[in-house]
């Protein structure tokens, strides 16, 4: 294949062949709908097709992920559009013989909105995706993943072909500039200036990498982009090696994302066997390889440093970066690295140019961002919004607001890096310096917090940061103290123990936090772990460290009544940390309806058939399963 | 995995430069674990320090020195997990197998691990059995799970 003529002469051959008005079933295939039974739907889909002799007249293709992994797992069938969530395989034979040969849509398989109780017919009218702006996801449930004439038909790879054949390298530099593109993973660099150091840097061969490793738990863009569009990185990735100087590049991918790795391989092949990838790209005379690389399950492989360590087959640990990796990176080689959703990005700005994309977004945040919307919320799922929307729109207007009708207590955001921030509607929290230092009962929330703008400088300003975007809401039920020391905890395990105040100053910050939890905090302890935050701050060697105290200090910032009532009272007001709460039952309320009898692993619940139940402060383990099932408000926790 | 097979791995990497680590993990994921005599054999053949091989294994979350059991069970305890009672779900897993973390039961069918985030967060709690995700775990779920896996290997 030759050059931009040649892709789009296969991009009309493939269209020739294939039907508009065909129809056919988009059966999400991303992580979320497939631990919920996507394959066995997919699999009864293709059987009904067969006994209603459809077979090889509609195709049902598993495509990634769609986003909106609550309603999983959900169908789209085109070329109508009609959204199914939430189906059983049962539903099968029901979708073929109604709405496959009747064209009739099935209203009780519909999209309920639980506000209205509207029932909608196309995604394009569910709120969940109407603030959404997907143009990076824009093909992930359009496309099976591992079919490239499908990337090839949507003009797949056609950026590509424009920058190598249309553009100059330095061309290219300063399009990626000029469109204002910054660094998803987190830090948020400008993506053109990190391109444009690196061309300039001495030294040969140079390598481009995509970190796909960035393992903030809770963020599972990059893990869908992968699995759902994995050519989209490639091009990405041509282009970027193209503008840089580079012929060797490098996906370093979590281990923990086998199906990512399977599809991006997949992809590597078949960009390689069409001429896409490897030498002589579309005979442009340019060449370029891309490797797969899987992580070990470290999470300070996220850090440039320790990745390019990883690659080299050494232990992960991370260097000072005196020297920066566009100057000495892999092999101490001119190195450009780049997070999933930003090499995806590139083929979109190519395509459109830099205007285009620049106009997307605030002043200084371009374009959009991906989010996974997690925790409390309820819609849970991938979000793609323009950046500065608020985030009251992404929680609220998107995600459907808080589970079960409880209070919005904070948002998390940017990973262990990262803080906890924006309070809340029961008055809990605010930031220390609003707050009359007696002054304990609810107080109004100051409404600017979670009318935030979503982009790097407001987020940062809060006490947090974007990160590659996870984004976990929190409800009245999560306690902030314990959400610190899950961080901590959490950073202490996966410090790599090369410097000092990493190592040695998160495990004791993480051993006051949790006496703390434990009911054995000391007055003074808030002050101690402040004081410690500055010093790991200061002194880390790499970002792990050096951000490693965020959480803490966003969670005292604007929940410190919270640390105090552990501290003072020896109270965990939200009722998770399990030393300072008790279960019993409320004998008035309490039935005898024996289900607490049955769910308690310990035995630790006594009582006969109708009659009021009693639990052992000795034997219960403070689990909750009593509480969960409990249908009668009968069991109480304090 | 035999000699013969091992000899050819390490050939295969041996060309490649930095390598090791996915040579460790095709090892990983074919014995679930590192034997020692591998070890040594990849040691003797590539020449690399069985130390360095070491530091390796043991930096890296992905590898065990140790057997697991048939069935490997993987509690998610990322962030989205944390905030909807993943801890409870590992609770449950250690009191109905009888074991902790990072063990493996006594007949050899289960080992229980966590891990830090499988990014299938919109379904939170996970686990993972065997590479099959489970969402929106529960402590109901836990038993029943066990107990299907249990059957299923007859016993």
């Amino acid at each position: 294949m030759k050059g931009i003529e040649g892709l789009k002469a296969w991009q009309a051959a493939i269209q020739e062949q294939r039907d508009p008005d065909a129809t056919w079933i988009a059966v999400c295939a991303g992580t979320g709908c497939l631990s919920q039974g996507a394959a066995d739907l997919a699999a009864a889909l293709r059987e009904a097709l067969i006994r209603h002799s459809l077979e090889g007249k509609v195709e049902v293709k598993e495509t990634g992920c769609r986003g909106f992994c609550e309603q999983g797992p959900l169908i789209v069938i085109h070329p109508e559009g009609i959204f199914y969530p939430q189906l059983k395989a049962a539903d099968a034979e029901r979708i073929v013989s109604e709405t496959i040969l009747r064209k009739q849509v099935i209203e009780d398989l519909l999209y309920q909105d639980p506000v209205t109780g509207r029932r909608h017919i196309h995604e394009g009218d569910i709120p969940f995706y109407q603030k959404q702006m997907r143009l990076v996801c824009r093909l992930n449930g359009v496309i099976d993943p591992t079919h490239i004439g499908d990337y090839i038909v949507h003009g797949g790879y056609q950026a590509a072909a424009k920058a190598l054949f249309e553009m100059e390298p330095v061309q290219i530099v300063e399009e990626i500039k000029r469109s204002g593109l910054r660094g998803r993973g987190g830090g948020g660099f400008p993506a053109g200036v990190k391109w444009e150091s690196c061309r300039n840097a001495h030294g040969e061969p140079k390598y481009v990498i995509c970190n796909a490793d960035a393992g903030d738990p809770g963020a599972f863009m990059d893990r869908s982009l992968l699995e759902g569009n994995p050519h989209s990185i490639i091009e990405g990735m041509i282009i970027g090696a193209y503008a840089i100087g580079s012929h060797e590049g490098y996906v370093y991918v979590r281990n923990e994302y086998p199906l990512a790795v399977r599809n991006l391989q997949t992809a590597i092949e078949r960009a390689e066997a069409h001429n896409l990838l490897g030498d002589n790209i579309l005979e442009s005379g340019f060449d370029f390889h891309l490797k797969i690389n899987r992580g070990g399950g470290a999470f300070v492989c996220g850090e440039s440093t320790a990745l390019m360590a990883s690659i080299e087959g050494r232990v992960g640990e991370p260097r000072a970066k005196y020297v920066h990796t566009v100057e000495s990176g892999l092999w101490n080689k001119p190195t450009n690295l780049n997070n999933v959703e930003t090499w995806a990005n590139v083929p979109l700005v190519i395509e459109h140019g830099a205007d285009w994309f620049s106009a997307i977004g605030t002043e200084t945040s371009k374009g959009t961002k991906v989010f996974s919307l997690v925790g409390h919320v309820n819609n849970t799922g991938l979000v793609e919004v323009p950046m500065g929307i608020t985030l009251r729109e992404v929680m609220f207007d998107i995600g459907g607001g808080v589970r079960g009708g409880r209070h919005f207590k904070a948002v998390q955001t940017g990973g262990p890096s990262g803080g906890t921030i924006i309070v809340d509607t029961t008055g809990a929290a605010r930031p220390a310096e609003d707050r009359d230092e007696h002054e304990r009962g609810p107080a109004l929330v100051p409404e600017s917090l979670i009318d935030l703008p979503v982009d790097f400088e407001s987020l940062t300003e809060a006490g947090s940061m974007m990160g590659s975007g996870g984004m976990i809401v929190m409800d009245e039920t999560t306690c902030m103290v314990d959400v610190a020391r899950y961080f901590l905890n959490f950073l202490t395990e996966e410090s790599c123990g090369k410097c000092t105040p990493c190592r040695e100053g998160i495990r004791n910050m993480l051993a006051i936090l949790e006496r703390i939890c434990d009911g054995r905090g000391q007055e003074g302890d808030i002050d101690l772990l402040q004081e410690m935050s500055d010093t790991v701050a200061d002194t880390s060697l790499c970002a792990l460290g050096g951000t490693a105290p965020n959480p803490v200090l966003s969670t005292i910032r604007y929940f410190r009544p919270e640390y105090e009532a552990h501290i003072r009272d020896r109270r965990c007001p939200a009722g998770v940390c399990t030393a300072l709460i008790e279960y019993s039952i409320n004998a008035t309320k309490c039935t005898g309806c024996h289900a607490c009898f049955k769910a308690c692993p310990t035995d630790a619940i006594s009582g006969e058939v109708k009659a009021a139940h009693v639990i052992s402060t000795a034997k219960c383990v403070k689990c909750g399963s009593c509480l969960d099932v409990c249908k009668f408000d009968a069991v109480v926790k304090q | 995995m035999d000699i013969a097979t091992l000899d050819k791995l390490c050939d295969r990497y041996a060309h490649e430069r930095g390598a090791i680590v996915e040579l460790l993990q095709t090892i990983q994921t074919e014995e679930h674990y590192l034997p020692r005599d591998a070890l040594e054999r990849v040691s003797a053949n590539l020449d690399i320090p069985l130390s360095q091989l070491y530091g390796l294994a043991t930096f890296y979350r992905a590898f065990s020195l140790k057997p697991v059991g048939k069935h490997q069970v993987l509690c998610c305890t990322g962030t989205a997990c944390h905030v909807r009672g993943a801890k409870r779900v590992v609770d449950h897993f250690r009191r109905v197998l009888g074991i902790e973390i990072g063990e493996t039961t006594e007949d050899g069918l289960f080992s229980l691990h966590t891990v830090n985030c499988l990014g299938a967060c919109a379904v939170a709690p996970v686990a993972v059995i065997d590479g099959v995700c489970h969402g929106e775990m529960t402590a109901a779920n836990v038993e029943k799970l066990v107990r299907q896996y249990r059957s299923r290997s007859g016993e």
